[in-house]
């Protein structure tokens, strides 16, 4: 297993959309003037989330609904209410950050990075394995439990407040609505609508993603380069020690479910990632205490990148060798 | 030509914050404002840039023009938004030349 490990990092290190995104973080780190103009990339991030959902959907109604449906669902709750109390845990011990910090650090891991399982759902189709489409709609589920369970931890220290409208906003933000909304058409028009607009969801999809890692590597390594200092050597190991716990979960939910291989390879992403776009917008309104270089950077600077080039390949193995699948 | 004292209240505040700050304003009377975008900047929290930001983060600036009689209202719910978050208030004296529409 170690070797396909190795030859899967080595492919995954090598792919087009990972080298972009070590250029973005090189490019960043080298203090070019190299940027992707926010519009820009909100356009991207829109094209990218379109296009997984109408194609998890489409997948969907070409292979029907089944019970496992609502519990991968199930389990994915789960995982988004129980990884935070893990990754509070393991902060307050390897880490001298606060308890406010703590949860919401904690928040970020319970959550999800949607563009990390856009990048894993692409090695899974480089490599013929396929996945059940409704794992799109796991992830949307995954989005939000994660920051009740970060703001629970910080309230038993007397901090956190309720703020009227917060939940509303969490479960209607952008992404969640643009993924839910794009799958369900996916659903109702299926291989005929997919068929249809395939020219500009399916092929571009690649070069899509390129650019817009290139932007994330860049963002990343803006992120590192301002903020170092900011993390110890405790905060740096708890994020890349976390998402292999989180993916440790993710393969027994997975399993227990009885998801296909490239399902529980994405069961396991879900679980490992943490979220850096949904889950630090309710901090800064709920726990404005909380330092938002500390969240921004772990999830970002660390845990991103190490899901990106060794933690993707990992699990994908991983889940082939446990599921006998190919 | 005519012209009347008015304040000029710019509010910089983190973006997520927005609609909370606008709902304040009127809430108070506040019968107009203007929204910027904030392209970067840098103090107590640290260097940030809009670049490449997909999420809803970075800053805005919430600009009003006030009539001076109305200015510690505004404040008060300015400050009721603003107190527990990053970002600064500041006030400058201003000419209007419709003082009614303030």
């Amino acid at each position: 297993m170690v070797l396909d490990i190795l030859n899967l990092a080595a492919d995954n290190l090598l792919s087009p959309i990972i080298l972009c995104f070590v250029l973005g973080l090189a490019a960043a780190l080298a203090r070019s003037d190299l940027s992707v103009p926010e519009a820009a990339a909100k356009a991207l991030s829109i094209y990218l989330l379109f296009a997984i959902g109408f194609k998890g959907g489409a997948s969907v109604a070409a292979h029907g609904l089944d019970a496992r449906l609502l519990a991968s669902v199930g389990v994915g709750l789960v995982l988004s209410f129980g990884l935070p109390f893990v990754a509070f845990a393991l902060l307050r011990v390897m880490t001298g950050l606060s308890r406010i910090d703590a949860a919401a650090v904690a928040a970020h891991y319970g959550s999800i990075s949607i563009v990390t399982f856009v990048a894993a759902t692409s090695v899974l189709e480089g490599r013929a394995i396929s996945s059940e489409g409704y794992m799109v709609a796991v992830a949307a589920a995954m989005e939000a439990p994660a920051i009740l369970s970060g703001l629970w931890l910080a309230s038993r220290g007397g901090t956190g407040h309720s703020e009227p409208g917060l939940m509303r906003e969490i479960l209607l933000n952008g992404s969640i609505v643009l993924l839910l909304g794009s799958f369900a058409i996916g659903a109702i028009t299926g291989a005929e609508g997919l068929e249809r607009i395939s020219s500009f969801i399916v092929s571009p999809f690649q070069g899509v993603l390129c650019l817009f890692l290139l932007d994330m590597g860049l963002v990343a390594g803006r992120g590192l380069r301002e903020q170092r200092g900011v993390l110890g050597l405790g905060a740096v190991g708890f994020g890349v020690l976390m998402p292999l716990i989180g993916a440790t979960a993710g393969l027994g939910m997975g399993l227990l479910v009885g998801l296909s291989t490239g399902g529980v390879a994405l069961m396991m992403v879900l679980a490992a990632s943490a979220s850096y776009i949904a889950v630090p917008a309710a901090m800064r309104v709920a726990l404005p205490e909380a330092n938002p270089s500390v969240y921004l950077t772990l999830s970002l600077g660390v845990t991103f990148p190490f899901n990106l080039t060794l933690g993707i390949p990992i699990y994908v193995a991983v889940a082939q060798t446990v599921t006998g699948g190919s | 030509m005519q012209t009347h004292t008015a304040k000029r209240v710019e509010i910089v505040i983190e973006a997520p914050l927005e609609r909370r700050l606008t709902d304040a304003l009127v809430k108070a009377g506040v019968t107009g404002y203007t929204v910027l975008p904030v392209l970067g900047g840098s103090g107590r929290s640290g260097q940030w840039t809009r670049e490449g930001q997909v999420g809803r983060s970075g800053m805005v600036a919430v600009i009003c023009l006030i009539r001076p009689d109305r200015l510690d209202g505004l404040l008060e719910a300015a400050f009721g938004v603003v107190e527990r978050h990053i970002g600064v208030v500041s006030i400058t004296d201003c000419e209007v030349l419709r003082a009614e529409r303030f």
